[in-house]
């Protein structure tokens, strides 16, 4: 049945904005919850709506932000990427393994020695991505159980690192990316999120290969009719998802100070929930990176605004699959087509 | 006369603003092979949904038999006495044919599925259509055809089954199975039982059919008994005005050879096929089902590695590099089922048709809007495709227009040589002669056409040269004049 232009003007405004118009409502839900505690005297101030509180919030939204990034990737053309928490474990291993000698070192002082670990960490984390897209193109297995297997793998890889204990003592050149901040205030992690993301949406929406993925996602007989490169495309969307899920590696160990065999673990889940929030179909071709945003930002202002409520953290997990299950219930690509 | 087993009067129905059926008029009698025709979107699909209970309709009435009936979901409309074999495919392919024949209602003892009387019941009903298809396959093992036979078969098991619906039952199956399911229908009709037959191949309708109603616009404009009215009358009912001829054939093929192919093998679909086109031919292959039609054409394609022979394009030989190598040596290839691997449904119009040519209009990776949006209504204006936009979503477009956009993303890749298969199906009269005057005028402009059809009038009205393909082999060659259908269906056999 064909859509009259209003239809289809509604459909894809609802996409692009129904999920900002979410976000919008619950900061206002909570602000005005924490403005019942003010009014009623328990604090002295609103201590949600301060820009030292939002800006925390773009910090801790970061590391699952990047992720997210990948995992969207990834989600549009028709694949999920359930290694990246493990990965991202794996190259935080692999930059602190370079980067725990001398004190004072900084990025800016011509010191090779930041780079080794920086290229050594995003190495690990492509190569893990790469070994994911090869063996589901090459061997044509699901997405699901391939990654699967190299969430215990990279799990594995990275306790072999450093046999089972975790890297501590990091450079300073390493916990820049963590702890340090560019003009005085926005945090480097802030910084490289905003970057990524901002690059990201470039790709998908502008280029060449931005188009296969959602033609591979979409129909991947049609995509190889079409003539595109279904194996090529499929290889690099993982590799991209794995060295972004090295870049969160290499922030997470400069944020935490140290390097955690257990780090990352489940992150993949919230990466996932940002995704699936923000509008991108599981069945594939349709998804937007600027709904990722904003799914990265509601699962942040949620924890954020639960937190500073002092709600138990048992109730945030039950909100967040709340969430996340009635995001994709009013999602409207899930419409069937009509007849 | 008796009262008609269905009435369907006034019914209307809009989706978000489009008025599907205005004033939705259908009458069956009982005994009656009733076909249903019209153009696509003239609404047919939705009166027959909301037959089924799949659509509720905003207004109108249904009897059956007299008795007023109103559905709300589908198994309403089956336990009222109404069946049907859909147009696409729905079988579950992890189970058998049995199994899939008795979906939803399968025999039980003591709670459990009785597989015994299951397999048997299966048997029997495939036994008495005259279909030779094992009730203990799984469905994904049987070629189209068979699972289409199957559909079919599910639809007359339901026992107390009145009205039936066929929707373009015969788009997959060959001429043996065609005859049976015709027998079957005729049978069925004698027991009283009502038969909807929804078809855009016209020739079908005098080959069965008792009566007829034509669709246009969302209402019915005619109806009558199909012995007193002919094909062109007909046509005219459906598209609203006289059509001068329903193909379109100006092009003459010239000497200089396109595409030779030599020896092709891909075991064990087809071996040993040798096929020549000349510039500015048509060159129309017939073969049954599972005769390897398709699989021929995709490994020409480069859509599989061929175990054995030579593809040649305009002299220079094609070295296994796959669907790119064969785009850029002049080969575009439009697929048999364009929901399937044809398009992408949730992709735009536009997105789909530029899918070939993206890196004509890119800048380091990144691509040029302007240029792009130029290729894409060149496209559009080429192939006379209706959308209101580029951007409207190419699964909302009708059966005709969707597969102009299939045509159109490959005319953009600039071929040499078109391989089409089943150009038309599933494509109402009008748009089938835009395709074919599309057609006419690629190889009257020095371009070769190998196209693959089922549809035999098809075949004998467009092709400059007919190729048999039969069980993998290459059988007869016919000129055109020499071929008549009686001579091809042989030949396939």
């Amino acid at each position: 049945m064909r859509g009259s232009a209003w239809h289809i003007w509604g459909e894809t405004s609802f996409r692009k904005f129904g999920i900002v118009a979410a976000f919008l409502a619950l900061c206002v839900l909570i602000s005005i919850l924490c403005q019942l505690q003010v009014a009623a005297g328990e604090w002295s101030d609103n201590a949600f709506l301060t820009a030292a509180n939002l800006l925390l919030i773009l910090h801790q939204i970061a590391v699952n932000g990047i992720l997210a990034v990948g995992m969207t990737f990834v989600i549009i053309s028709g694949g999920i990427d359930l290694s990246v928490g493990s990965v991202l474990a794996f190259a935080g291993m692999v930059a602190a393994s370079f980067a725990t000698s001398a004190a004072g070192v900084t990025p800016w002082s011509g010191d090779y020695v930041i780079v080794v670990p920086l290229a050594a960490a995003l190495l690990a984390g492509a190569a893990c991505g790469a070994v994911n897209g090869w063996i589901i193109a090459r061997f044509r297995i699901q997405a699901f159980v391939a990654t699967l297997g190299m969430l215990l793998a990279a799990r594995g890889f990275t306790m072999s690192l450093a046999e089972g204990n975790p890297i501590s003592s990091l450079s300073d050149g390493l916990r820049w990316f963590g702890t340090g901040e560019l003009l005085g205030v926005v945090p480097v992690p802030v910084v490289l999120f905003l970057a990524v993301f901002a690059l990201a949406w470039i790709v998908l929406n502008r280029s060449i290969f931005g188009r296969y993925v959602y033609a591979v996602g979409g129909n991947e007989k049609s995509a190889r009719t079409s003539g595109i490169k279904t194996a090529r495309v499929k290889v690099l969307v993982y590799t991209l998802a794995g060295a972004l899920a090295g870049l969160a590696g290499i922030i997470l160990t400069a944020k935490t100070g140290s390097a955690q065999t257990g780090a990352g673990t489940s992150y993949e889940l919230d990466a996932i929930a940002a995704t699936v929030i923000g509008g991108t179909s599981l069945t594939g071709g349709v998804g937007r990176l600027s709904g990722t945003l904003f799914g990265a930002l509601i699962i942040g202002v949620m924890n954020n605004g639960l937190d500073i409520l002092g709600v138990e953290s048992f109730y945030q997990l039950i909100i967040k699959g709340v969430i996340i299950v009635t995001a994709v219930i009013i999602d409207p690509s899930r419409k069937q087509a009509a007849i | 006369m008796a009262a008609p087993l269905l009435v369907m009067r006034g019914v209307k129905k809009s989706f978000l603003g489009v008025q599907a059926l205005t004033d939705g008029n259908l009458e069956v009698q009982r005994g009656e092979i009733h076909a249903f025709c019209g153009s696509n979107g003239a609404g047919k699909s939705t009166l027959l949904g909301i037959l089924m209970g799949f659509i509720a309709p905003d207004d109108g009435e249904i009897l059956i038999d007299g008795r007023r009936v109103r559905f709300t979901d589908a198994r309403q409309a089956l336990d009222a006495g109404v069946a049907i074999v859909q147009q696409e495919l729905s079988a579950i392919p992890h189970l058998t044919v049995a199994e899939n024949i008795y979906l939803g209602a399968p025999p039980c003892r003591r709670g459990f599925v009785d597989f015994k009387r299951l397999n048997r019941q299966a048997e029997e009903l495939l036994a008495s259509l005259g279909f030779a298809i094992d009730p203990k396959a799984v469905m994904e093992s049987l070629s189209v055809a068979a699972q289409q036979l199957v559909e079919i078969a599910k639809a007359l098991s339901h026992r107390n089954a009145n009205i039936l619906i066929f929707d373009e039952p015969t788009s997959a199956i060959g001429e043996k199975d065609v005859e049976r399911l015709f027998a079957a229908l005729r049978s069925l009709a004698a027991t009283g039982k009502g038969i909807i037959y929804v078809t855009h191949r016209l020739s079908e309708v005098f080959a069965i059919a008792t009566a007829y109603t034509v669709f246009k616009d969302g209402a019915r404009v005619a109806c009558g008994r199909v012995c007193d009215i002919d094909r062109e009358r007909l046509i005219e009912l459906m598209i609203g005005g006289a059509m001068a001829g329903e193909y379109v054939k100006g092009n003459t093929p010239a000497s200089a050879p396109l595409l030779d192919v030599k020896g092709l093998t891909r075991a064990p679909r087809f071996h040993d096929v040798d096929l020549m086109l000349h510039k500015g031919e048509i060159l129309g292959i017939y073969g049954l089902v599972g005769s390897g039609r398709s699989e021929l054409i995709e490994t020409i394609y480069g859509l599989h590695r061929a175990d054995g022979g030579s593809i040649a394009v305009a002299g220079k030989r094609l070295r296994g590099g796959g669907v790119p190598e064969a785009i850029a040596a002049g080969l575009a290839y439009v697929t048999e089922d364009r929901k399937d691997s044809g398009l992408v449904p949730c992709a735009s119009v536009g997105s789909n048709l530029s899918l070939s040519i993206l890196g004509r209009v890119q800048h380091w990776g990144i691509i040029r809007r302007k240029a792009e949006a130029a290729e894409i209504t060149k496209a559009i204006g080429l192939m006379q495709i209706k959308t209101p936009g580029s951007d409207q979503l190419v699964r909302n477009l009708s059966g005709g227009n969707q597969q102009k956009v299939v045509l159109g993303r490959c005319i953009l890749t600039d071929p040499k040589i078109l391989l089409l298969d089943e150009p038309t199906r599933g494509v109402d009269v009008a748009a089938k002669k835009e395709i074919y005057r599309f057609m006419s005028d690629f190889a009257k402009q020095g371009g070769g056409i190998v196209m693959v059809s089922s549809d035999l009038e098809e075949v004998l009205a467009m092709s400059d040269r007919i190729m048999v393909l039969r069980h993998g082999e290459a059988g007869e060659a016919f000129a055109r004049g020499e071929a008549t259908s009686g001579k091809l269906m042989l030949a396939a056999a």
